[in-house]
């Protein structure tokens, strides 16, 4: 298998490592950052971002947002799928993506309903 | 991955030894495995997220569940510990990938070392998650459960930190014995009895003027809201029904028992799979040893439990926030 040829670049060949062993200390040195980031963001909160944005605190919004940047590198750099197929990867992510983006939509949608049931008198719980 | 796919001619598409896609049949399998494994954690996820949408205006406080750090013992430090653990998750990844790159290489004992580190830092993982559901389970404070199933707890009226039942409950003499199943007609035995019973409490929360109840429902600034002195005794005194000390699948002391089931549920089925990881590794590492795949010529195994590695890595993200952060 060391025939296997390595994409060695990061965003879009701003950064070229030399090797592979060096490219996997690259993404490790990016996802502890982004890791960091979100452990800061968490402790301190900042007041500015606890604000809404589309029934969603912003700083949530930032969480679940640097959670899918880590998600994407460890997916294309760690598993290797920036070096297989276009088809193999679409295989895998698009089928991914497409139903799960359908469960949280049914899955939120339906919740916000009965969470509307519940503060509506008809059901008590404050007792 | 000499072999491209071929239509050329009949014989080189349907020969066998084509690789459709350009990846091998295990690797295939992974992905197809890992792809499925996915959606079920994603539905989990998805559920979690239903439940708290749903109960949006009291759903408990991670920060306030998970302050402990091992050795650290009293002091509140939230995020300190499962950032730890994220790490060490990361770094496990990294050794895995060197280990999959090493056996590109064809260099069997970097393989194995590169695979024992991450056995280790698999290990240090599903540990650290043990000992983070032990805290957990044992609790800190304790708190009162209503009628309704709701969660009293109690703070100082001045600082607004929460104060243990120990600190103010009075403990009687009491002639309420456990059930046994040798000494009665009941059906089936009792748990241990609750440290306090409800009197206790009520009585020790009239003794003590700077005792408020907190209650579980979340003002408008996501505060959880604190009654004033005449209101908690009279909520107490009313919907007071027993003592919840910790977290297990039925009560949880930090508020909604939902909020203990998803996460001992999902980050019991990851913790499975990390413990799994770590069993399957230290087969490979053996075979590694054993010369297994210097024999076969190639180490496409180790990619394979690597990408099941990998997907466990990627999980925790994934955990890490919609538990711990958001």
């Amino acid at each position: 298998m060391s025939h296997q040829v390595h994409n060695l670049e990061l965003f879009r060949g701003l950064i070229k490592f030399k090797n592979i062993t060096q490219k996997i200390w690259g993404v490790l040195i990016l996802l502890s950052i982004v890791t960091l980031v979100e452990v800061a963001l968490g402790i301190f909160k900042p007041k500015i971002l606890l604000l809404y944005f589309l029934n969603m605190k912003i700083l949530n919004w930032i969480f679940i947002s640097l959670t899918i940047v880590k998600a994407y590198y460890i997916t294309w750099d760690f598993m290797h799928m920036r070096d297989e197929t276009k088809t193999l990867r679409r295989v895998v992510v698009w089928t991914f993506v497409f139903l799960v983006l359908y469960l949280i939509f049914i899955l939120i949608q339906e919740s916000g309903y009965i969470f509307d049931q519940g503060s509506d008198d008809y059901i008590k719980r404050d007792f | 991955m000499s072999s491209a796919v071929s239509v050329s001619s009949k014989e080189t598409t349907w020969g066998g030894g084509n690789k459709p896609l350009r990846t091998s049949y295990g690797k295939a399998m992974m992905w197809f495995f890992l792809l499925s494994d996915g959606l079920s954690f994603s539905g989990f996820l998805a559920a979690y997220g239903f439940a708290r949408f749903r109960f949006l205006d009291s759903w408990p406080k991670a920060d306030e569940v998970f302050t402990h750090v091992p050795f650290l013992h009293g002091q509140e430090l939230p995020m300190i510990y499962v950032a730890f653990m994220t790490f060490v998750l990361i770094m496990s990844s990294v050794t895995m990938v060197l280990a999959v790159d090493a056996g590109h290489q064809m260099k069997q004992s970097k393989v194995a070392f590169y695979m024992l580190l991450t056995i280790l830092g698999g290990a240090v993982f599903v540990g650290s998650q043990a000992w983070e559901w032990g805290t957990f389970i044992n609790g800190d404070y304790g708190a009162v459960k209503t009628k309704g199933g709701n969660i009293l707890q109690f703070v100082d009226s001045h600082s607004h930190h929460r104060i243990a039942l120990d600190d103010f409950a009075h403990k009687h003499h009491s002639d309420r014995i456990q059930h046994e199943e040798t000494n009665g007609l009941w059906f089936y035995d009792e748990g241990a009895l609750p440290i306090y019973s409800i009197e206790e409490v009520i009585e020790g929360m009239e003794a003590s003027p700077n005792i408020l109840i907190r209650t579980q429902i979340l003002d408008e600034t996501g505060e959880k809201t604190i009654l004033s002195r005449e209101e908690s005794l009279n909520t107490l005194r009313a919907n007071g029904k027993s003592i919840v000390t910790g977290a297990n699948l039925i009560e949880n002391e930090y508020g909604m028992p939902l909020f203990a089931d998803f996460f001992f549920f999902i980050t019991g089925f990851h913790g499975f799979h990390v413990f799994s990881g770590v069993v399957i590794n230290i087969i490979i590492f053996f075979n590694v040893i054993l010369g297994t795949y210097e024999k076969r010529g190639h180490y496409e195994m180790v990619e394979k439990v690597g990408l099941y590695w990998h997907f466990v890595d990627l999980v925790w993200v994934f955990v890490f926030t919609f538990f711990y952060l958001v």
